[in-house]
This record gives structure tokens, C-alpha cells and sequence, in this order.
């Protein structure tokens, strides 16, 4: 069980911490950063709680060690904000179209809706709800999670944002 | 949650790569994108002592078009698969299966080598490799090696490569422009196993099947190659009866397990069900 | 210079962000930046952490455990097993149900994945490893799995320990795998009912072991300090305070000196009510070490092991006339509570609130008998969503309402209509005892067929069963509707106590001198959003903007005693305590208004934010100026301040009640089905935050939604857990989830202060039985009368198998 210093970029700041080989990254977020904004809901790899950005990509941080994402640009909800320490969109959109209840689920769902606006900046819901077939949330229902990154798509776009008929 | 301990490696070269598996524990273990290895080793069901991490060995990575045939990295990831020029248009049912594999994020990290080296009868891309007639490239000590998709799988994470070879690439020939493919699966939900699923390829010719190869998933010990129900079809206008030999033929090359998604009966009928409905849409694509 | 216009009473209305209005939730601000404080990001120093060792049986003998490997890996501290907690006199705990459960197994298993060593480390990895070293050797025994043979006469023994007790908590046990016997109504009328019927109908209707699978598993950080004597117990707690007091009657501390702190939640869906074996565990490693300790469950452990829900076997029998209208209800339940019966009802209420079986409907007269069981499987079981298993009957009387509707020939709204309770009978009393608030039952129905043009669904239902018989289609239409009443707020001191506890909940008020607000109340929110909606009663009650109310639960140190929520409880009585605490500091303000503006109380009234003289609204005084004042100057005798508390005792459970109505196609050669349409009217009285209550029938339909179509936790003949990780266990996913058409109408509780009767768990009392509904509704023209759940594909297809639709 011996451990080796593994660095990477997170939020933008260089990082570095003594772990083991199996640390896990949700681990070396969590307790070596205390990053605690990625959840843990599951140990098989479904709920992604632990949605985190990687390199540009959505990755499960918890199906990944830590010394695999070695000299990495890692994203979490903790920098998501804007510089000026304004919200970002999307969680001004969460918030203003009621797309969470417990909180658990909603920093990797915001996480991950940030990179699907980057695949796609104009999705329909049909690819919203694909998008984020990989985070799982026992609260919503989904229905207005989807609203939230309509909203925030239309926000980003700089279009007015128009709800979908009943 | 916890995995057991291991020492991890990351070569930059594939000669290293092979070099560490054949020296180290016979329980070393290369780690692609790790999405069906990690949950393994989380819930100890797994427990390499040796990681060997093919993630920055470069040549492992890219899709290319030599001659006839489109070779492979096998590090290319799902996600690559899906946004590739080359395969959207030569072979375009990779996109297709690789869209009902697991979810955006898996997609993002897992693997073409990692779906087919294992031999877990529940990953899809074996059949589609079945499907095209596709070769593995097998690197070892010795050199490459190529051993054909329908000759790779041998039972359930038994498979054709030896100890010491890393599945490095996967080649097949194109098929030929305008031809038909499907992947149908059926699933429970998005990021489920197939509980059956056929994978198509054909082509027609004056309105009658010329070739055809079908391939089913998670029906049985491997992927399994349905040949008969492939040669049913062929000469045929995938009219009510070639399609109904065909689908019985299928059914009939079936052994599936019985777990949570149904019955044997319930899979084998699946699979002749997916087998009609992706032969029926590969034919619709071929002659529109 | 002209003077501003003054606002109108609208405009200050809409300022408070008062009931009603869709306020935004305060909660969201932290959420959205990942700064919950969830139970796992607590760290304190020095902290360890635990992890089980869990049992492979489903039913052994321990002949020997060693820990020894264990205890020789560098970083662990401490293994339990039950002998060391005997030492505490914890071997085993008390239930919410009147039994009692093994902490750590103690001398035999009763379950597959039971606790039996609890291992203490200096981080999460060593315990996961430590963990896997202990060894125990067992002797398997014959496992009990099927309800229906757990009291066969050769059945084995499971419950060693209460062998020789023929009574429990509940009565007498008829057979030592016998828990209670549970029932009320008139049997007698009941069977001459019977007797006497034109038509009856009776059916084995069985809702399938789930479990509510929050996405936040349950855990715990217990700290005891050597020196103060005082263990803090952070934890999953939708009841802090009840926990408090279990803690304090089994560990013998002084209640005082323990602080149970429940910060934010995961969700709970009533998974988080009870005490689990990791808690307890947590707080003797804890007490033993002097430092704290962490427990994390993992999701397999969460969902074959803390608790499930259902597990309900519902004989169900409708007696009626020909020409429709029902006469009598029979019910025989055989309720399958797994090891222990951990229940987590009401004490008086061993099988819940299952006497609301008679749900919407004007039976004469009924019976209902229910019988629960010991099985070899996880004990339970928890009130998922479900204010104690009003979800279970609630299926079983619309599945049955369906089956009786389809053997008279007369169509299931329009059997339901003839059925009703009437507007004019509430307060209605049901003939199992239920004195139902209010309800208007057929104008919610009307409103519904209307929203979703229900007879011309008809119309289209019967073209395609024609277009299916000429073998056009594969695709059957199955409508379902469930008109379902539940029954919430547990409850009056008369009949709901928790362990001897009544069922009453609480808030405190504090206006602090410069008008801003801090409530407490003895609920304790799990995405349910009570820091937005309780501000909101608050703001309407004594006119302060919502805004300007901090509201806080989960420390039992300064919240005061409450119950907590969990079965729609959180409206109906909290909201009550809020609305009574905050009438009480009305009063006062209206006391102190009057003396300051030399009136008596009288020629005051009331107009949003402000008491002003009746005639004379120019002389007003603010509620916000009343504040500063009641620190100031207040009148002769009064006492200074401006403060109430409340705990109040429900004079009665409320009655929401809704009509789901769902479109379902089928295809008969996969099972496969597609949710065309759902459409959810809600009848929750009083409507505090529109937008919260449309979040939760979101959520409660999509629970539902998995259940009815797929989700069980099930077990194999050898007691082996199926199904018990994300792998297997059914959660839909933003694909799958069908979309939501919500709509509402409003008829108060007469008896609640501000009319309000609770909604969250309605969805999932209402959705199950509507899909189920539909999916039986798609087979009966071809001769199907009842499919059991669940509806997974799979056994949909065995369904059109059994019909001979694939010759």
C-alpha cells in the first residue's frame, strides 16, 4: 500500500497529493482536496454522482484513479463559477427552473449538462435527456432538469428562452 | 467500493507494454479504459497486482484507411467512434452500436479494444466485429499476430489470445458503398446489457440480397455468428418466408443465460425478433 | 416634490413571496455550487472509519468468527462482533415496530449481507481490506423465503429468540414464524355481504419488495468525547430528534449530552427514518475510542440490507351489485417483514395505514385482515413514499376496482364515478374507521377525462384492438386510471405515537428586533425544500418577506422536539405548528400595535404586512416596526420579545386525494412498452409553492414508474439477493422517464390552519396503480384480467404468451 505524489490541474489550480495506485479519484477529490462537491451514490459505475470534466470530457471520477488522471485538467462543480465569482448558467438555470430537491445528484448533472452544451450548444430534448442518460437523480423526475439546460442553451445562445407546450 | 492493492504502470511505448506483461505477475493486467476492469476490482471481483496502463501508448490510437480495410486503434474510444468522418461513412454501424453502449460518459473513456479483447458475452461490438468479417491484430513478444472475430471467442472470457499479447488494433474491409446495416438491441434502459441484440451487414443487388452476415449478442457463452440465418436471406427479397427461416435460424444457434432481463425462451425469441427488425431496416437503408 | 404612490396590498403580497407563489428555493444557492453539507463531507480530527463484514448465508448457525487477520492490519483499531456489544448491552435493539433486530449477528444469520463484525480503521481503504479478512465459519440452516409457506407447520424456526414468546407486541403469534395479526372493520357484515352478492370478485394482488434507493446511501459520523461525556451523532435522519431519544433509551446516556445533528440529505423516501446496525455500531466504536467514526453503507449494502419497502400479498375481494355499485370489501394481507420486523409505522399501527384500503370508495361495509411474517430476507419494512403502506392498498383497491369494472362490463371511470364518495358525505367516515377530511372527488375526475379527452381514448383503444385482431398491428393501447385517497400528516396524540412518542410536530418563531425572522421547526427536510416553503407560511402569516426568514431543522439541540418527515407528514402538521406559532406572535404584534396607536385591539386590521386602523389606513404600523418595538417599548405587563413556539397536535390525518391517468402501447412480441401519455391531477389542499409541489409529483410519478414497470428487490429459493446494485435494480433514466403533465385542483382540510393536506408521496401512491392499471387495461380484450407487477418487459411478454398472441 505504498503511495506516490500525483499532481494534476483542478479548477485551474495545480495539485498534488500522496496517494496509493487504487486511490480512487472520487477519493483524492473528496479527502485529499476536499472537493466534496461530486458525490458518491453507487459502486458499480451507474448513477454518476461523480460526473467530473476531464480533459473535455465527462468521466465517472469514480471509475478512474487518481493516478491515471495524472497531469490532467480536471473541472469540477467547485469551478464552475465564473471568475468574477458570478454563477455560471447553468446553475442560475438549475435554480430557476427547479431542476433539483436533494442536491445529491445536481453537481455531477451540472458537471456533465456543461460538457453536452459543449457537444452541443442547441440540443433538442430528445438529445438533452440522452446527454445526461448517465446521471441518474431519484428527486426530479428529470422533467426539469431538461428545462434548466433548455434554459440555460438559450441563455448561452442568447435567445429567449420559450417552454415547450404541455 | 474499495479495490484490493495493485502497482501501477503506464508505458509509453507498446514494446514496454508488452515487455511488462511478460514480466510481471501472471496476474498483471493491461487496463484500457478501465470501465469494465474498475467495477470489477471495486466490488473484488478482480484483483490484478500489476496495472499496465495503455492510455499513452499513441500508436494504440486512431482510425485509418489502408487499401481496402479501415484499421482501428483499440484505445479509440466509444465516444471517437461515434464522431469519426471515416466510419460515419464507410461503416457506419459502428456509430449505431456504439450509441447503445452504456451512457455519454462511459463512452467518453471506454474502449473498441476493451468491448472486444475480454470476452465478456455481454459487450456489443464482438458481434459487430463478427458482423464485418473484422481481424484482431494481437501484439506480443513474438510480433503481431491477426486472428479473425469469428475465430477470437472460444466461451465466456475465453478467448483466443495468449498470455502476454495485447489486442492492438481491430482491421476489416469496408463494406461496399450503399450497403445496409443495423444494430438492434434490445435493453431495458440506456446503459443496460443487450438482453438480445443482432448486428447486420448486407448488400443488394437488383433488389435481392447479394451478401449478408448477422451477428448476435448476450445469447449465449460469446458473440455468436449467425451464418445459417445470414445464407437464408441471401438471393432473397427478404420476403415473409426468407425472413422467417432466417430468424429460425437464428434462434436456433442461441444458448442463453436466464437472469433478470428474462428467460432462455424469452432471449432466444429476442434474438430472432432483433434478427428480423435489423434485417428489415439494413434492407430498407440498402435500397433507399 | 410628489410623494412615491404607496404599493398596493398586491404589490406588497407579491413582494413577501408568501404562499402560493412559486418561489424560488433557497436551498439551490449552495446546492448548485457543490457546498451541501452531506454527511460524507464531514471530516473532524482524529476521525476513523467502519466498514461490515457481512454474512454469504441466508439463514446459519456462526460457529466461529476470527477477527484475527482483521485486527493484524496496520491502520485497523477496533472489531466488533456481538459479543463485545453484549458488553454494552447493544447487541441487539429495539424496532420502531415492537420487536427487536441483531445489531451484529449474534450466534446465528438471518439474512443474506447481515451485519456480523463491524471493523474500525484509520481510513475507508484499511476497513474495506480488514473487512475482507474476517473469517466465519457457519452451518447453513433451511432458509425461508416464500410468505406462504413461513407458517407451514414444518417450517423452520427462525426467530430462535422469541421462540417461546407467543405473544408479541402486536397480540398473539400463531406460529413461531408469526409476527402479528392486524384487523379491523365488521367482519361479520362483511361476509353476509359476501354471501348475499350479485357479483364479487377476488384476486391475489401482491405489490413486489423495492426499496426507496435515495441516491445518497444512509450514514453516520458518531463522535464521543471522553472528557464531557457527550456523543454528537451526525447522521441520515429524516427524524433527528426521535433518534435522540432511541439512542438515549438504549445507550443509557443522558439524553441531554447527546446531539444528533442532521445536516443536509440525499434524499430519504423514508429509507432514513429508522436506526440501522451502522449506526449503532458507529457510536459504541465511537464511545470505545474516544475519537469519531464514519460510516459510509455502500449501494449494495443499502439495498439488501437497510431496510425495503412493500412486500405486501393483498387477497382482494369486491362484493357488488350488478348494475355497479359496490357493497362490500374483503381484504386478507400476508405482509412479508423479512428477519425483524422493522418496520417504521406508528406504533399502534403494525400494518400502517392499510385500513385506507377502502380508498375513494363508499363501501357499506369491510374487513380487512392482515398477517405478517418472518422471511429469511432484509427486516423492514420502511414506509417508501408511501405514509405507512397506503402505496400497497392503494394498488390493490384500484387494481381491484379495474377487475370488478371489467367482470360487470361497465367502464372503469365510469365504475369509480358510480362509487365515489360524494362531495356532500365529508367529513366522510369509512367503514375501516377513517374519518376522512374533505374531497371532491368528481370534479377532480371530470376535470381529468376532460384534460385528457378520455372518451375519445375509448374511441381509439377500441379501433386498434380491431386493427390487431386483423393482424395490422403488434401494438396494443392500455388506458389506466387510478383515483386514489391516501391518508397523511400522522398524526393525532389519540392513535399515532412513535415509540411512545405522539405524532404531534413543532416550530419555533423568533423575530429578531430588526424584523428578519429565524424559524425552527422539528421537521427535517430531504429535498423537500421546507428552508423555501416554511418562510413562505411564515411571510403570509405575519407579513415579513420571505427572504427575510432563515429557516432551520436537523439539530435536535435547538430545534424543537419534533417527529420529523417522512409519509406527507411535513405539511399537514409542521405546517400547522408554523402557522399556530406564528399566529401566536400575530397576536402579540396586534397587542403592541394597538397600544402604539392608541386604539383597541378591535378597530385593528390586518392587511399583508401591516395592522391598520379600521376606517384610518393611514395609521398602521408594520410588522417589521412591531419587531423593533417589542424589543423597545412594549405595552405595561407584556413581556419583551417577539417569539412563539408551537407544538401541535393534529386533530386529524389529512385526505389528498388525485386522478392519474396514463396511455400506455404495447408490443406484444418484446413486452416492450411506451409511455404515450401521463397525466397527474393532484388534490393537496392548500397550495404553498406551486412549483415545489409540481417537483414532487415529478418525482413521486417517476418512482412509480420504475416500480410498476420493473424494479424489485428479489431473492432466490436459497435466499440469495437478486437485484441489489444499480446493475439490476430498475432506475429509469432521463431516456426511459416518461414526461409529466400535472394539474391540480384545490379543496382544503377543514381542519388544518391553512387548509393544507401534503403532497409528496401522492405520485407514488397514485402512478403505481396507474400503470399497472394501463398495462391490464392493453390485455383485456383478449380475455387478461389481472397481470401481476412488475411490468418489465419480460414478464409483459410471458403475458401475451399466456394469451397465445405468438402462435
Amino acid at each position: 500500500m505504498s503511495k506516490s505524489n500525483v499532481s494534476m490541474t483542478v479548477n485551474g489550480k495545480a495539485v498534488s497529493a500522496e496517494v496509493e495506485s487504487r486511490t480512487l479519484l472520487i477519493h483524492y477529490l473528496r479527502e485529499n482536496l476536499s472537493l466534496t462537491g461530486a458525490h458518491i451514490g453507487c459502486e458499480t459505475s451507474h448513477c454518476g454522482a461523480c460526473t467530473v470534466d476531464i480533459d473535455g470530457k465527462s468521466v465517472k471520477s469514480c471509475t478512474i484513479f487518481a493516478i491515471q488522471a495524472a497531469g490532467a485538467h480536471v473541472l469540477t462543480i467547485e469551478g464552475m463559477a465564473n471568475a468574477d465569482g458570478t454563477l455560471h448558467v447553468l446553475q442560475e438555470a438549475f435554480r430557476e427552473m427547479h431542476g433539483l430537491q436533494c442536491g445529491f445528484c445536481t453537481p455531477g448533472m451540472i458537471t456533465r449538462a456543461h460538457r453536452l452544451l459543449q457537444e452541443s450548444p442547441n440540443p433538442t430534448e430528445a438529445e438533452i435527456r440522452m446527454g445526461i442518460s448517465g446521471n441518474l437523480c431519484r428527486c426530479t423526475g428529470y422533467q426539469n432538469i431538461v428545462k434548466a439546460i433548455q434554459y440555460a442553451a438559450a441563455r448561452i445562445n442568447g435567445v429567449e428562452y420559450k417552454e415547450a407546450a404541455e | 467500493m474499495i479495490p484490493g492493492t495493485f502497482d501501477y504502470h503506464r508505458p509509453t511505448e507498446l514494446s514496454e507494454a508488452i515487455g511488462l506483461l511478460g514480466r510481471l505477475d501472471a496476474d498483471a493486467r493491461v487496463i484500457a479504459g478501465g470501465h469494465s476492469l474498475i467495477p470489477m476490482m471495486k466490488l473484488r471481483l478482480a484483483a490484478p497486482s500489476h496495472l499496465i496502463d495503455l492510455a499513452a501508448i499513441a500508436e494504440l490510437k486512431g482510425v485509418r484507411v489502408e487499401g481496402a480495410e479501415i484499421v482501428i486503434g483499440a484505445m479509440t474510444t466509444q465516444h471517437e467512434i461515434i464522431a469519426d468522418e471515416i466510419l460515419a461513412t464507410r461503416a457506419p454501424i459502428l456509430k449505431e452500436a456504439a450509441l447503445q453502449i452504456a451512457d455519454p460518459q462511459v463512452r467518453y473513456v471506454g474502449t473498441l479494444g476493451g468491448n472486444v479483447a475480454n470476452g465478456d458475452p455481454g459487450n456489443d461490438m464482438p458481434a459487430l466485429m463478427m458482423a464485418l468479417d473484422a481481424h484482431f491484430v494481437l501484439s506480443g513478444p513474438k510480433g503481431d499476430r491477426s486472428v479473425a472475430a469469428r475465430k477470437y471467442y472460444n466461451g465466456p472470457y475465453d478467448t483466443a489470445a495468449l498470455p502476454g499479447e495485447i489486442l492492438t488494433a481491430v482491421r476489416f474491409q469496408a463494406p461496399a458503398a450503399g450497403h445496409g446495416y443495423a444494430y438492434e438491441k434490445l435493453k431495458r434502459k440506456v446503459g443496460d446489457y443487450a438482453t438480445a441484440a443482432a448486428a447486420v451487414v448486407l448488400t443488394v443487388s437488383a433488389g435481392q440480397i447479394a451478401t449478408c452476415s448477422i451477428a448476435l449478442t448476450n445469447v449465449g457463452d460469446t458473440a455468436l455468428e449467425a451464418a445459417a440465418a445470414a445464407q437464408a436471406v441471401v438471393g432473397s427479397t427478404l420476403d415473409k418466408a426468407s425472413l422467417a427461416q432466417a430468424v429460425a435460424a437464428a434462434e436456433a444457434i442461441t444458448a442463453p443465460a436466464a437472469d433478470g432481463r428474462g428467460s432462455a425462451e424469452y432471449r432466444t425469441k429476442m434474438a430472432g425478433v432483433m434478427t428480423a427488425r435489423a434485417l428489415r431496416r439494413a434492407f430498407a437503408r440498402a435500397t433507399a | 416634490m410628489n410623494a412615491p404612490t404607496p404599493p398596493t396590498s398586491l404589490e406588497r403580497a407579491e413582494k413577501l413571496q408568501g404562499m402560493g407563489c412559486k418561489r424560488k428555493r433557497v436551498e439551490d444557492v449552495r446546492f448548485t455550487q457543490g457546498r451541501g453539507n452531506y454527511v460524507d463531507d464531514i471530516k473532524l480530527p482524529g476521525m476513523l472509519h467502519g466498514d461490515f463484514h457481512r454474512s454469504s448465508h441466508a439463514h446459519a448457525r456462526i460457529l466461529k468468527i476470527d477477527t484475527s487477520k482483521a485486527k493484524a492490519v496496520p491502520g485497523v483499531v477496533a472489531v466488533l462482533t456481538a459479543e463485545d456489544l453484549k458488553g454494552v448491552n447493544l447487541a441487539w435493539m429495539p424496532t420502531l415496530a415492537g420487536d427487536v433486530q441483531m445489531v451484529l449477528a449474534d450466534g446465528k444469520v438471518l439474512f443474506q449481507n447481515q451485519e456480523i463484525a463491524f471493523v474500525v480503521a484509520t481510513d475507508r481503504y484499511i476497513a474495506a481490506d480488514a473487512a475482507d479478512l474476517v473469517e466465519v465459519e457457519y452451518e447453513a440452516l433451511p432458509v425461508v423465503i416464500d410468505p406462504f409457506t413461513a407458517m407451514a407447520p414444518d417450517a423452520p424456526v427462525l426467530r430462535e429468540d422469541l421462540k417461546d414468546k407467543m405473544t408479541g407486541a402486536h397480540g398473539p403469534r400463531k406460529h413461531h414464524n408469526h409476527i402479528f395479526n392486524w384487523s379491523v372493520g365488521d367482519k361479520d357484515l362483511t361476509d353476509i355481504a359476501f354471501v348475499k352478492a350479485e357479483v364479487s370478485t377476488k384476486d391475489l394482488l401482491s405489490y413486489q419488495r423495492v426499496h426507496p434507493c435515495p441516491l445518497e446511501t444512509c450514514q453516520t459520523v458518531c463522535s464521543f468525547s471522553k472528557i464531557t461525556g457527550e456523543l454528537t451523532i451526525y447522521g441520515t435522519f429524516q427524524a433527528p430528534h426521535v433518534i435522540r431519544t432511541v439512542v438515549a433509551l438504549i445507550s443509557g446516556l443522558p439524553e441531554q449530552k447527546i446531539h444528533v445533528i442532521a445536516p443536509d440529505i440525499g434524499g430519504g423516501f423514508g429509507n432514513k427514518v429508522g436506526a440501522y446496525p451502522g449506526y449503532i455500531c458507529s457510536a459504541v466504536a465511537s464511545i470505545v475510542t474516544g475519537v469519531p467514526v464514519k460510516w459510509v453503507e455502500d449501494r449494495i449494502e443499502n439495498l439488501s440490507t437497510t431496510s425495503f419497502a412493500r412486500d405486501y400479498h393483498m387477497t382482494t375481494e369486491i362484493a357488488a351489485t350488478r348494475d355497479g355499485r359496490v357493497q362490500a370489501l374483503r381484504v386478507h394481507i400476508l405482509a412479508d417483514h423479512g428477519a425483524f420486523d422493522a418496520c417504521a409505522d406508528p406504533s399502534k399501527w403494525p400494518a400502517g395505514f392499510s385500513n385506507i384500503v377502502t380508498g375513494s370508495y363508499d363501501f357499506p361495509v369491510a374487513h380487512l385482515s392482515v398477517d405478517g411474517v418472518y422471511t429469511n430476507k432484509a427486516p423492514g419494512g420502511v414506509a417508501y413514499r408511501c405514509s405507512f403502506r397506503v402505496t400497497e392498498v392503494a394498488y390493490a383497491i384500484e387494481r381491484a376496482m379495474d377487475i370488478m369494472a371489467q367482470k360487470l362490463g361497465i367502464d372503469p371511470v365510469d365504475f369509480r364515478l358510480k362509487n365515489f364518495i360524494k362531495r356532500e358525505q365529508f367529513p366522510y367516515p369509512s367503514a375501516l374507521g377513517w374519518e376522512y377530511d374533505s374531497g371532491d372527488y368528481h370534479t377532480a375526475m371530470e376535470k381529468a377525462l376532460a384534460a385528457t379527452q378520455y372518451r375519445q381514448l375509448r374511441e381509439e383503444q377500441k379501433a386498434k384492438q380491431e386493427a390487431f385482431k386483423r393482424g395490422e398491428t403488434r401494438d396494443i393501447m392500455g388506458i389506466g386510471v387510478a383515483f386514489f385517497t391516501e391518508i397523511v400528516g400522522a398524526g393525532p396524540s389519540k392513535n399515532c405515537d412513535i415509540l411512545g412518542i405522539a405524532m404531534f410536530d413543532s416550530a419555533e418563531i423568533r423575530i429578531h428586533p430588526t424584523g428578519r425572522v429565524l424559524g425552527r421547526m422539528g421537521s427535517k427536510s430531504q429535498g423537500q425544500g421546507h428552508e423555501t416553503t416554511w418562510a413562505q407560511i411564515i411571510a403570509t402569516e405575519i407579513g415579513i418577506p420571505a427572504d427575510d426568514i432563515a429557516i432551520e431543522e436537523g439539530n435536535t439541540d435547538t430545534a424543537p422536539y419534533g417527529l420529523g418527515t417522512y409519509g406527507s407528514r411535513s405539511t399537514p402538521v409542521t405546517g400547522a405548528a408554523i402557522a399556530m406559532a406564528a399566529r401566536k406572535i400575530k397576536a402579540k404584534a396586534q397587542m403592541i400595535a394597538a397600544w402604539m396607536l392608541e386604539v383597541h385591539e378591535g378597530d385593528l386590521e390586518w392587511d399583508v404586512d401591516r395592522f391598520r386602523v379600521k376606517g384610518n389606513p393611514e395609521q398602521f404600523k408594520t410588522m417589521a416596526q412591531l419587531a423593533w418595538a417589542a424589543y423597545n417599548k412594549v405595552p405595561p405587563g407584556m413581556e419583551p420579545g417577539l417569539e412563539a413556539v408551537s407544538y401541535y397536535d393534529p386533530p386529524n390525518m389529512t385526505y389528498p386525494f388525485g386522478a392519474y391517468i396514463c396511455v400506455m402501447d404495447i408490443d406484444v412480441d418484446t413486452g416492450v412498452h411506451k409511455v404515450r401519455r401521463f397525466y397527474a391531477l393532484d388534490d393537496c389542499g392548500t397550495r404553498i409553492n406551486p412549483m415545489i409541489i409540481e417537483g414532487q409529483v415529478h418525482g413521486g410519478c417517476t418512482e412509480g414508474y420504475a416500480i410498476a414497470m420493473g424494479q424489485e428487490i428479489a431473492y432466490d429459493a436459497q435466499g440469495n439477493v437478486k437485484g441489489a446494485s444499480l446493475m439490476d435494480f430498475f432506475l429509469p433514466t432521463a431516456v426511459e422517464t416518461p414526461h409529466w403533465e400535472t394539474d391540480y385542483t384545490v379543496t382544503p382540510s377543514p381542519h388544518h390552519p391553512i387548509g393544507a393536506k401534503g403532497v409528496g408521496e401522492s405520485p407514488n401512491v397514485g402512478s403505481v396503480p396507474a400503470f399497472a392499471n394501463a398495462v391490464n387495461d392493453a390485455f383485456k380484450f383478449l380475455g387478461s384480467t389481472h397481470i401481476a407487477m412488475p411490468h418489465d418487459a419480460y414478464r409483459v411478454w410471458q403475458a401475451a404468451e399466456a394469451l397465445g398472441l405468438h402462435a
